[in-house]
């Protein structure tokens, strides 16, 4: 097993939380896993961004040039990272920011994710991040929904019920939109 | 028969390089024999400093660690740190603690470490050869100065003992001098002081001494000993800056 | 919290910080600077918990001095930083080295020249491996290339320390301190030093110093002979990694972050059935030179890599059999290294 992934978009939007998430769940699923933020200028104003690599074997390059798979939240993540994801990969697009004109990526397969909106039918339209990683559990196999669940609660260190099942709805929600596309 | 003179059991018995002259073997010896009275040769970590001073580990008969130039302060407080129950003190001339190691010792001052700082001022760099000192006064010939030192050229020399009273982690702050025997008296007393704070954990204990260097002053060391009364003491003044009573932070320490 | 568990998922600055503790650090003395500062605020949170001292000093200059303080007492203690606050600590490491006080420095570097930037960087290997201060002095050097090694190699560093009584430099960059990755937490094995030189006071025994000053008439020249001797015993410390070296044809050598991402770019070269092998040095000073040399009797092409213009190829270059072909490849900080990019490089000097 090996998948690779780079998730970006403008700081705040939560994109190095899932995926030191996803980093963590697929830890605690036995995989080697590296989580790599990105710092620098670009976390200013640009975009942020982490790349994650998971795999059943040794780990070379935490930092990937064609990821199988990236999740893009905002127009310059798109322009930025959209043509670089692989032939046969996955590119999810932030719908709810970038207009489908907008998206002048070939190769990979495409999906707009509503984020936004989903978030908010899940009870918060600030999870739109929580939304990709749900789509991306819906969309491939790298872990499961209940390793993520745990993996919530071990980073949030957080028993707050509430903020995990909104959470949790969240990533379902995005899930079920991940499987059927709605 | 009582014995009513003998060198400190703090000191070794050899005799000091210094010039004929210089203070720095009295207060070598005024500290030592502070030492003696509180009987920490035992306990006792010196950092030692870069300067005339350097070869405090022949002298003192206690554990010596080398600082480099001005970081006594913070080896100081490396040291204390990690042997609290030690009695840790610096001894630094006017160049390694007012010019190089400003930094440190402000820092470990205002971190009300529990440290002494015995701090020498003549006025100018011994060991290198008589060039300006931080301390050096205004109009005072060295061989960086050959016009006189000009403030607005070379600035004003820095009161330390004054300039760290104003740090709240300073527990006793003093200048003294050794000149004559009466200071000689205030001097030791100012030292036990310095020590205590130490003891006391109530912060950092600093004295500062004015010291003579007849060899860069160029003078004999008669006049050098009459420059302290007549041109440094008024510059200089004598006296207790800062007494802390009670710990410097409740709770802390 | 993550203490209990056998993993966690930490950054590299994290690992460091949590090897040290377990290692027996008690004291830490350090100055902010990016990208290394989660080891000091997880000191500054841990190390109360076992009893430790934990000292945000005014500078770079004084970490290292109340380093040097407190390893004269015999305790373990680290200071750590990242390039230019490493150059303000060249002072404090050839005192520490010439009065052969133990101590670990981490850098997790920065790129220069100057402030520089954050990103990756190998450009102080040279500052690192020769001393970086005054005075002809060593300290041994581990070079860790993941999570795991941050914490491993902190741990050893501690050993390696005292048993030479020398500083160790722990080398890494922004990749390793920043990426995360499951660490394994391993119980530290305590080892015995006899720290004979400590200064505790003269109870019970003659008063003792330590330092650095020799002025008398030869009396140097012993010490940096002894100092030397001392560095050369460090040999049987050495520890480098190896890959592919069975029948290759090419053998890429690069340390740290850079070897790191080459793993990747050498297994895509196997991949395509090119015979390229990897030697990465774990311990930069000393240098796997021995090993370096006996792999270029059977190999005659050589590839040093490295993220700046060309330092560590002069230990590959000094270590080869003559007639050995060393190229080099070089990527000066300013952008992450990416394996796709590295493996066309290896392809240009692959002989045909």
């Amino acid at each position: 097993m090996y998948f690779d992934l780079i998730i970006a978009g403008f700081g705040g939007q939560g994109v190095m939380f899932i995926g030191n998430l996803l980093a963590h769940a697929a830890m605690l699923e036995d995989r080697k896993v590296t989580y790599m933020p990105v710092y620098g200028v670009e976390m200013r104003g640009g975009t942020a961004n982490c790349t994650i690599v998971v795999s059943d074997e040794d780990i070379g390059s935490p930092n990937i040039t064609n990821p199988i798979v990236s999740i893009v939240m905002n127009k310059p993540s798109l322009v930025k990272f959209g043509p670089r994801v692989k032939e046969d990969g996955l590119l999810l697009v932030n719908s709810s920011l970038i207009k489908p004109d907008e998206v002048e990526v070939k190769g990979p397969e495409i999906m707009m994710v509503p984020s936004i909106e989903l978030a908010a039918e899940a009870g918060n339209d600030r999870l739109a991040n929580m939304i990709f990683l749900g789509v991306l559990l819906g969309k491939t196999e790298v872990v499961s929904l209940e390793t993520l669940k745990q993996a919530l609660i071990e980073t949030s260190g957080s028993t707050n019920e509430e903020l995990l099942a909104i959470n949790t709805r969240a990533i379902e929600r995005g899930a079920a939109f991940g499987r059927t596309g709605s | 028969m009582k014995q009513v003179f003998k060198r400190p059991d703090c000191l070794v018995d050899i005799p000091f390089h210094f010039c004929p002259g210089c203070h720095h073997g009295i207060i070598h010896r005024v500290v030592a024999e502070v030492l003696d009275e509180f009987n920490l040769r035992e306990k006792a970590i010196i950092a030692a400093s870069v300067g005339c001073s350097v070869f405090m580990y022949d002298y003192f008969d206690m554990d010596v660690i080398e600082a480099p130039h001005g970081r006594a302060a913070a080896v100081a407080t490396g040291v204390k740190r990690a042997r609290p129950d030690n009695f840790v003190f610096t001894y630094q001339g006017d160049g390694d603690l007012a010019a190089i190691g400003t930094a440190e010792i402000i820092h470990a001052a205002n971190r009300s470490e529990k440290v002494t700082v015995f701090f020498v001022n003549n006025t100018i760099y011994g060991m290198t050869g008589g060039q300006m000192a931080p301390t050096t006064m205004i109009g005072q010939l060295s061989t960086t100065t050959p016009r006189g030192r000009d403030p607005q050229e070379a600035g004003h020399p820095i009161h330390m003992a004054e300039l760290l009273a104003t740090l709240a982690g300073t527990a006793y702050s003093a200048r003294v001098a050794v000149n004559n025997v009466k200071n000689l008296m205030k001097a030791k007393k100012a030292t036990k002081q310095a020590v205590r704070a130490q003891l006391d954990k109530k912060g950092l204990g600093f004295v500062e001494y004015l010291s003579t260097c007849p060899t860069n002053w160029k003078m004999t060391p008669e006049k050098a000993n009459r420059r302290i009364a007549e041109e440094l003491i008024p510059i200089f003044p004598l006296g207790v800056f800062k007494e802390e009573q009670a710990p410097a932070e409740a709770g802390v320490g | 919290m993550e203490k209990k568990r056998k993993k966690a998922l930490v950054k590299g600055n994290e690992a460091v910080a949590m090897g040290a503790i377990e290692a027996g650090c008690r004291f830490y003395f350090g100055y902010p600077i990016t990208p290394q500062n989660e080891i000091p605020e997880y000191m500054s949170a841990h190390l109360p918990e076992v009893g430790g001292t934990f000292i945000q000093a005014e500078s770079e200059i004084a970490s290292i001095n109340m380093l040097l303080g407190a390893c004269s007492t015999g305790a373990r203690a680290m200071t750590s930083s990242s390039s230019p606050g490493i150059s303000l600590k060249q002072e404090g490491l050839s005192y520490m080295a010439g009065s052969e006080i133990p101590g670990v420095v981490v850098n997790m570097s920065r790129s220069g020249p100057g402030l520089g930037g954050i990103s990756p960087s190998q450009g102080d290997y040279f500052q690192a491996t020769r001393g970086g201060g005054h005075g002809d002095y060593r300290v041994l050097v581990l070079a860790p290339d993941s999570v795991q090694e941050c914490y491993d190699l902190t741990m050893l560093a501690f050993d390696m320390s005292d048993k030479y009584t020398n500083p160790v430099l722990v080398l890494g960059d922004a990749m390793l301190g920043q990426m995360k990755e499951p660490l394994e937490f391993k119980k530290y094995q305590p080892k015995k030093f006899e720290k004979k030189w400590a200064l505790t006071g003269a109870k019970g025994r003659k008063a003792q110093f330590l330092k650095s000053l020799y002025l008398d008439d030869g009396e140097l020249t012993v010490h940096n002979w002894n100092l030397f001797a001392k560095y050369k015993r460090m040999k049987e410390d050495i520890r480098y990694e190896a890959l592919f070296l069975d029948e290759a044809r090419l053998v890429v050598v690069a340390f740290g972050s850079m070897a790191r991402v080459l793993k990747s770019s050498v297994k895509m070269a196997q991949d395509e059935g090119l015979k390229v092998g990897l030697i990465r040095p774990i311990t930069l000073f000393p240098y796997p030179a021995e090993f370096i040399r006996e792999t270029s009797l059977q190999v005659k092409n050589f590839l040093a890599m490295e993220l700046n213009t060309g330092q560590m190829v002069e230990d590959v270059r000094l270590s080869v059999e003559p007639g050995t072909q060393v190229d080099f490849f070089g990527l000066p900080p300013g952008s992450l290294p990416a394996p796709d990019v590295f493996l066309k490089e290896i392809k240009k000097v692959y002989p045909e």
